[in-house]
């Protein structure tokens, strides 16, 4: 199993290369052990995240799309260095983490809100301590952290006056996701990464929830990293749109590209399986058959063969490159038949 | 199964290994010199150093610990310093009476607690229930130690049925099974107990409960089971949990029946370490706490691998 | 912000209505309904205080014997109803509940003992309460080899049963009131250090942990911050359920003649030392035991009240 050489690494930013971009992540690593046998020894390893590389730009909604098991909230955890990467490089606007950026500047500069909304706030704090613990982290002095909170309660629209009081118990489910987002923003943070952070919460509240998010976005000046598995969300939310399978990247790219012009396979059958509205937009692609292979024991080479339709030799036995595509430098896949080098007997034919 | 045994043994050694450097520990938290209480206090600088060397004390703790343990492993608990015999031999009759006061204890205080703990889980919120919770509360409660007193007072005293102290008639400690003897028992058994009822009341009773809650008894009675039939599905589901805590509850009477020893003078492990306590006796100490907990041990061991032999639910990974 | 849906606006209303209340005040709400946990605590606190009180009681000296008086009955139960004042050594003097084998009397005995009987009790479940929730937080909230490491220590005294070492330790540490504490704080350390490992793990999986996090905090503050509020309330009512067993076993290690010395007034001990007067006074050698038992059930009740208590959430 070898990670894509960072030579053919698919940045799509940097061909504009004048400032660094907010977010630059290489080669990002994450294997969990498995323990198990009579003492306990490393039986194998889930390769959570096996090699992972994308930018996110200043300003931009980087979606984050896959099968749920696929990587994504690893890939939002190791940004966040909650859970500590195996390897990989990280860089905030050029800084790399461990370098020149130390864990607590990261912390400050990027921020997280969780799928699970109860979970993510402690029962035994009222809303407003909860989100003004942030900035007493960084040593804001108290009155004026009740301050901010009750600023950022205001613009997550709740009533700082009869909500900050509150425990999270008393809340609904769109409401302590709106308090969630306002302790993500007590940071001021520049970018926000969004795991899941609507898909709990009912069809109507996830709408709001969603343009406070597009609100905010704007206010604020954020940059967000959506990670969802509802693909009509990171269509109307993302600019561009990255897919995960099996803890590697498939395909990265414009958000009309992914949706209009996808070229990876995975991708073509994820968004076929994708509900719509428009009998006009059905699709003719074959449904994905079956769950996803155990990321415990991986398939070889192309990660996605044993479930691909055109899968043929070359796919099992090399990994295949994630290539910015000649037709648009954002556009970057991991499939052979992407790759005019790589042998495939479709290589290179477009589809 | 016999991997699951092999692997359980295994892990067994570490545990065994170190309740023997705990007890090992326990001649060394000591206050004073070990020494002290075998020589007289006059005895001369050399005496002194000469039994040191001899005893091994002037050795490094480790190394003391590996001849001890060398010792131990071949059976060898070293010499009463009360009575100058092997302490071994001491505990191995004490043993004897101890276990069989604590078997009997668990029986009756697993028969009476399953038959309460079955009946308040099936009649739940009845009267029946909240006497069987409350007698169970009580049994928990009580100091056990007290309750002898009492029950002496009750027995013994106030209406002389039964003898108040002692394994036998005279100072016999040869344990018959004949009513001479039994008479001896009833009053420790039953007291000793009283613990074990409580906790396997409350044990059963939750697990019936929770049983007859389930939706596959209603399932059952869907499909036409009589009453005779949902009991026994009840018993096969509840036998595990109930017959894992009476093993565990046996073990805890193992090494707690010191205090009742005490109050009935029941020649047994308590007795033998209530003297040893008071005559400084570490070497008896140290080897009765060590067999006590190992068969404390032993009785965890045997616990698991029926409960896991009986449960399908445990994985036996 | 002006996406607010009915059912938000419905509890907002709600919110502006009601006050909202803290976690403690619904748990002290509900326990304050608890009729038996009331009457326990109410027991509790009455015999803390008569015991905190004993020397300003008007009790009669309890050291202070009467050897002619020696193992009196209770005086309004043996059958005279005659409850006149005898004569001892510091004049007239009513033995209301009897006297014990040195002519003491028992009821400035026993309300005297309460205060080392309850002290050797809940001073063991403090001092495991504190030095256990430490160890199990810590191992808990680091998780890995700091986890193991303290954790397979604790298992070892799991290899024992709790009298058993209790015994073991006091025994090797000769008699005393300091040894006897020690011994059994050392007895409840494992368990209580078990259970807050397991709620610390149980917490520290939560998202508001890794939003603390990510928050920049450091492992005391999210420790202190976020942990303790959660996990003290489970490990707290645990503690309290150990408290009986305490008070059992502090007063069975006197009765062993491994606590208290002659002649403090202990319950234990004053049980041990009447042992032999069961066939002249049975109910007045019962008397210390009944203490014992009494003090244990109330603190069984109000532990088992104050956990249902906190069951209102989780």
């Amino acid at each position: 199993m070898s990670a894509p050489s960072a030579a053919a690494v698919a940045a799509p930013e940097s061909s504009a290369q004048t400032t660094p971009p907010l977010l630059s992540v290489r080669g990002l690593v994450k294997h969990f052990p498995i323990t198990g046998g009579i003492l306990g020894r490393k039986v194998g390893t889930v390769q959570a995240v096996d090699g992972v590389d994308f930018d996110i730009a200043k300003g931009e909604t980087l979606g984050v799309v896959g099968e749920s098991g696929c990587g994504k909230s690893t890939t939002a955890r190791l940004v966040m260095h909650l859970i500590q990467p195996d390897a990989g490089d990280l860089r905030v606007e050029g800084r790399t983490i461990g370098l020149n950026l130390t864990l607590r500047e990261l912390r400050r500069g990027v921020q997280m809100v969780f799928q699970d909304s109860f979970a993510s706030l402690n029962p035994r704090l009222t809303i407003q301590d909860s989100i003004a613990f942030g900035p007493k982290v960084y040593g804001t002095p108290e009155r004026e952290a009740l301050a901010r909170a009750h600023d950022l309660l205001e613009k997550v629209g709740l009533d700082p006056m009869s909500f900050g009081r509150r425990y999270p118990h008393e809340l609904s489910g769109g409401q302590r996701q709106r308090v969630n987002i306002a302790r993500a923003l007590a940071l001021q943070p520049k970018l926000l990464l969004l795991d899941e952070a609507v898909s709990a919460l009912d069809k109507s509240v996830e709408a709001q929830v969603l343009n406070l998010l597009v609100d905010l976005k704007a206010q604020f000046d954020l940059t967000y990293m959506f990670i969802s598995h509802d693909l009509n969300v990171v269509q109307y939310m993302s600019d561009r749109v990255m897919v995960m399978y099996l803890g590697r990247v498939a395909e990265i790219g414009p958000v009309e590209i992914i949706y209009g012009g996808a070229r990876h396979p995975y991708t073509r059958a994820l968004l076929s399986a994708m509900p719509s509205m428009d009998p006009a937009k059905r699709t003719m692609e074959a449904p994905l058959a079956g769950d996803p292979p155990n990321p415990i024991d991986p398939p070889s080479g192309c990660r996605f063969h044993t479930r691909c339709p055109f899968a043929e030799v070359v796919c099992s036995t090399r990994v295949p490159d994630l290539l910015r595509q000649p037709e648009t430098a954002q556009h970057a896949v991991a499939c052979h038949m992407a790759d005019a080098s790589s042998g495939h007997s479709r290589a290179g034919s477009g589809t | 199964m016999l991997i699951y045994l092999i692997r359980r043994l295994i892990f067994v050694l570490p545990i065994a290994l170190a309740v023997g450097v705990v007890c090992f520990s326990l001649v060394h938290i000591a206050p004073g010199d070990p020494l002290v209480s075998i020589l007289p206090p006059d005895a001369p600088q050399t005496l002194v150093e000469q039994m040191r060397k001899s005893y091994g004390f002037d050795q490094p703790m480790p190394v003391q610990f590996g001849i001890w343990l060398g010792k131990v492993v071949t059976g060898d608990l070293g010499t009463s310093i009360a009575t100058s015999r092997p302490v071994a031999g001491e505990i191995g009759k004490a043993v004897g009476n101890t276990l069989l006061l604590a078997m009997v204890a668990t029986l009756i205080g697993f028969f009476f607690g399953c038959l309460f703990g079955f009946v308040a889980g099936y009649f739940r919120d009845s009267v029946i229930d909240r006497i069987a919770v409350t007698v169970s509360i009580l049994g928990v409660s009580v100091p056990h130690y007290w309750l002898g007193m009492v029950l002496v007072i009750c027995f013994s005293v106030l209406l002389p049925w039964l003898p108040a102290t002692g394994a036998g008639p005279g100072s016999s400690a040869d344990w018959r099974w004949d009513w001479e003897h039994m008479r001896h028992l009833i009053l420790p058994a039953i007291t000793m107990s009283v613990i074990p009822m409580g906790i396997i009341t409350r044990t059963v009773r939750a697990l019936v409960g929770d049983i007859l809650s389930q939706e596959f008894v209603d399932a059952l009675r869907a499909k036409g089971l009589t009453d005779g039939g949902i009991f026994r599905h009840v018993v096969k589901n509840a036998a595990p949990t109930a017959l894992a805590v009476m093993g565990l509850q046996l073990g805890y009477l193992l090494g707690g029946s010191i205090l009742i020893e005490t109050v009935f003078s029941w020649p047994g492990t308590g007795f033998l370490l209530n003297s040893a306590i008071f005559q400084r006796d570490l070497p008896l100490l140290q080897g009765t706490i060590l067999v006590l907990a190992m068969f404390f041990v032993a009785v965890n061991l045997v616990v698991d691998v029926v409960q896991t032999a009986l449960d399908p639910r445990i994985k036996r990974g | 912000m002006s996406n607010v849906s009915a059912a938000d606006v419905a509890t907002q209303a709600a919110a502006l209505a009601g006050n909202t209340q803290g976690y403690w005040s619904g748990v002290i709400r509900k326990l304050a309904r608890d009729k038996v946990a009331m009457t326990c605590l109410g027991i509790i606190l009455l015999l803390i205080a008569a015991a905190i009180l004993a020397p300003w009681l008007g009790l009669a000296d309890p050291y202070r014997g009467a050897i002619a008086r020696r193992l009196r009955g209770i005086c309004w139960l043996d059958g005279t109803l005659d409850c006149a004042a005898v004569s001892t050594p510091w004049g007239p003097h009513i033995y209301w509940l009897g006297g014990d084998e040195q002519g003491r009397d028992m009821l400035a005995r026993l309300i005297h003992g309460g205060r080392l009987s309850l002290f050797i009790g809940l001073l063991p479940v403090l001092n495991a309460f504190v030095i256990g929730s430490l160890l199990g937080i810590v191992a808990g909230y680091r998780g890995g080899t700091v986890n193991t490491m303290i954790m397979r220590t604790i298992d070892v005294f799991y290899a024992f049963p709790s009298v058993l070492l209790a015994i073991a330790i006091s025994g090797a540490l000769g008699a005393g009131i300091l040894n006897s504490i020690v011994s059994l704080t050392i007895v409840f350390i494992p368990p209580i250090a078990r259970v807050a490992e397991s709620v610390t793990t149980q917490v520290r999986s939560l998202d508001f942990v890794d939003a603390a996090r990510a928050s920049g905090a450091g492992a005391f503050t999210i420790i202190r911050v976020h942990v303790l509020n959660n996990v003290l309330g489970p490990i707290f009512v645990f503690a309290t359920s150990l408290i009986s067993v305490s008070m059992i076993l502090a007063s069975g290690l006197s009765f062993l003649g491994l606590g208290t010395k002659p002649p403090e007034p202990e319950w234990g001990l004053m049980l041990n030392t009447l042992r032999t007067a069961i066939y002249q006074q049975p109910l007045v050698a019962a008397l210390p035991g009944a203490m014992i038992f009494m003090v244990s059930i109330c603190f069984n009740l109000l532990s088992d009240g104050l956990r249902s208590a906190m069951d209102v959430r989780t």
